[in-house]
């Protein structure tokens, strides 16, 4: 008597036809060579299955817009239960896949097994090669941060420059005039459905044709056979729980930095692709000028194109490959010129201590009243958020700034400030006045602004309004008349006269009015960092 | 040559690895599963709520419910907004002052003071409470939500509702 188990096999079986189907893919016909060095197909096709999965999982959080996407990202990381994990496992499995792709590749090549009649199972995986390098240019614009904006940015310009197809390029990825919110969701829509569509479409095909053609058999084999199942599914599986472990290790492990979001004044930043691209990269460095193209578009479309005519023209030409030893040293060469290229492009400039650099185009939170800014470093310095939010926090005292409105007088919170502080009633009045501003106009917006900036150029601000500066100066459209604008000092003063100038005015000024000012060296430095990050 | 399948020990080993196919996915699966269901359901390790000014209360009579408005600050995924709130704010004899959550707790609609009734109703499916916020009427099956508030001399201040303080 046939189970009820058994009964409803039979029923799915004779109305799907799955489990047979199952079956027969397990219990297929493989060479009995086939072994270790055949599991990498399978490995990738999990990373693709971990990758769609905590994709969707991020895309759940993720708001695709540029104004969003960095907070966003960090709040999935900071805040969420186990985002940090998942984005991680985001990050970390694009580069293991790229690997793991390239391991595929190689063994294939060496295998010889892209020759007839498999040049069709060859091509669908170059073009699976491409597609997975699409995904990580498309996905590393997505945190919206300056290695993001930058990688677009250079990427988008090549594109454009192409002869013939730029322009049209250009305005398919939405960047003919800037990289911004037309660009970031052409990439994410590329990166979401257009690719894991195409990528889903090719691994079918690619599937397909390796159970066709069967597994390349060793050259000098018998042509013995045996079952893919257990012992090769057996291989795949423990090669897919190593790679599992290494990618939850590193997940668990290293952490993926989110980098400060994407600044396009920011002219201090070192762009730096992820590694896999860094050959690509440093490619580009040997074809300046004019020669640009060759290293951006002839080299890469000629290693493509050569990869995709190898079963073609190796068939004939190419007898070195015929056996493994041969082939593996091309690819071991092939390796080492990568390597030597991916090595060379991780050496330059390190990111610049901001603290010794100014960003000669500015900060667009610069141009916020200074008295707005020395206002936010007091609230800081003055321990202000011991009984205050800004905006929003766990329970304090008094009430949050920035979202209600002010029910005391300005002379109730002038009072309010000399009662409250443990600096006593020392605050001088400019500070006092700088602190107002800021406790009487913060804006939501504007307190999720401020901490963004850098904390020498909030010192700078403080000791610009301790100086009372404004009296005679205006800046960002506020101050005295009495001295000329400091608005664009970067442009027309140095570092070291701004520092001669405060020691002696008249020396380099004749007729000036100005004091001497003797400020203590870090004080010194902030100030003139502000004066010179100030926009024209 | 490889040697057959059909002796103890190769019985054996292929049991096995049978053993560790079915246990390999389980295991990924499993942990998989585990961490995008903590990822899902689980809430924000971070959550904040503010306290509002809901206004001066010195003018209000008692027992007479008033709605009042208000800006307060809320956590919202990853932004946190200035967000228009309101609440029914009522002031006994004693001038102890109560502030209640604008919505129903049936199904969450605007409920309205009626005045003749002295009875908070919902328009939605008439419930009813009275003006301490009990139920008079169903289909609501508990009393109206009441904000936490603190007194500043006559301003009143409203901070999360009490019953969903563990935020």
């Amino acid at each position: 008597m046939q189970s009820r188990f058994t009964r409803i096999a039979g029923w799915v079986d004779d109305r799907t036809g799955l489990p047979s189907a199952i079956s027969s893919f397990l219990l297929e016909d493989i060479p009995a060579s086939a072994g270790w060095p055949h599991v990498f197909g399978s490995v990738a096709l999990f990373l693709f299955l971990v990758q769609g999965l905590t994709g969707i999982l991020l895309a759940l959080n993720y708001a695709p817009t540029p104004e969003d996407a960095h907070s966003s990202l960090t709040y999935i990381v900071r805040q969420v239960s186990g985002g940090r994990l998942v984005y991680g496992l985001h990050h970390w499995g694009a580069s293991l896949m790229i690997i793991v792709v390239f391991l595929h590749m190689a063994q294939v090549f060496i295998f010889g097994a892209f020759r007839r009649p498999r040049e069709a199972t060859w091509l669908a995986g170059v073009a699976l090669l491409l597609l997975t390098f699409a995904f990580g240019l498309t996905g590393y614009l997505l945190p919206w941060n300056n290695k993001a904006y930058w990688g677009t940015v250079v990427t988008t310009r090549i594109l454009a420059g192409l002869p013939g197809a730029g322009p049209i390029l250009a305005q398919l990825t939405g960047s003919a005039d800037r990289v911004g919110a037309v660009t970031f969701s052409r990439f994410y829509a590329l990166h979401t459905l257009l690719l894991p569509a195409a990528t889903i479409c090719l691994i079918a095909i690619h599937v397909y044709l390796v159970r066709r053609h069967g597994i390349t058999p060793e050259r000098r084999s018998d042509q013995e056979m045996r079952k893919f199942f257990p012992e090769q599914l057996f291989r795949d599986f423990c090669a897919v729980f190593l790679a599992f472990l290494c990618l939850f290790l590193a997940a668990c492990f290293l952490d993926v930095p989110l980098e400060r979001i994407a600044d396009p004044t920011d002219t201090s930043y070192v762009p730096r692709p992820e590694w896999y691209f860094l050959f690509l990269f440093q490619l580009l460095k040997f074809f300046p000028g004019r020669l640009e193209i060759v290293g951006s578009l002839i080299l890469p479309a000629l290693a493509v194109l050569s990869l995709a005519l190898l079963p073609f023209v190796e068939r004939t030409y190419l007898k070195i490959l015929k056996g493994r030893v041969q082939a593996a040293c091309v690819v071991a060469l092939a390796f080492s010129g990568w390597l030597a290229l991916t090595t060379a492009g991780s050496w330059g400039p390190e990111q610049p201590n901001p603290k010794g650099t100014i960003s000669a185009a500015g900060d667009d939170r610069i141009q916020l009243p200074v008295q707005m800014i020395a206002g936010y470093a007091y609230f800081q310095s003055f321990h202000c958020e011991a009984c205050h939010d800004l905006i929003a926090g766990p329970p304090k005292p008094g009430p949050a700034l920035g979202v209600t409105e002010l029910q005391h007088s300005r002379d109730w919170i002038l009072q309010h400030f000399t009662n409250s502080f443990r600096a006593g009633a020392a605050m001088p009045f400019p500070q006092r006045i700088a602190l107002f501003e800021f406790v009487t106009r913060s804006t939501p917006d504007l307190v999720q602004t401020l901490p963004g900036i850098r904390p020498e150029l909030l010192n700078g601000a403080q000791v610009f309004v301790a100086s009372a500066c404004a009296s005679c100066h205006k800046v960002n459209g506020s101050g005295g008349d009495i001295g000329p604008s400091l608005n664009g000092l970067s442009r027309r003063r140095s570092r070291d006269w701004i520092r001669a100038h405060f020691a002696a005015p008249g020396k380099l000024s004749p007729g000036s009015m100005m004091p001497s000012y003797h400020f203590k060296e870090k004080e010194e430095r902030d100030l003139i960092t502000y004066l010179l990050s100030l926009p024209e | 040559m490889r040697k057959t399948t059909t002796d103890s020990p190769g019985i054996i080993r292929r049991k096995l690895m049978i053993q560790a196919i079915c246990a390999i996915p389980a295991v990924i699966g499993g942990t998989l599963s585990a961490f995008a269901g903590t990822y899902l359901c689980a809430r924000r390790r971070v959550a904040g709520f503010e306290w509002a000014d809901a206004g001066d209360v010195s003018l209000m009579r008692d027992r007479t419910p008033a709605q009042i408005r208000f800006t307060r600050a809320v956590a919202d995924g990853w932004k946190v907004r200035a967000e228009q709130c309101s609440a029914w704010v009522t002031i006994d004899e004693h001038r102890n002052v109560t502030a209640f959550a604008p919505q129903c707790t049936h199904l969450g609609c605007a409920y309205n003071w009626q005045a003749e009734k002295k009875q908070f109703v919902c328009p939605c499916h008439g419930s009813k409470f009275n003006v301490r916020g009990d139920v008079i009427e169903g289909p609501a099956s508990r009393p109206l939500d009441r904000y936490s508030i603190k007194l500043e001399g006559n301003r009143l201040w409203l901070g999360p509702l009490k019953d969903t303080e563990d935020v």
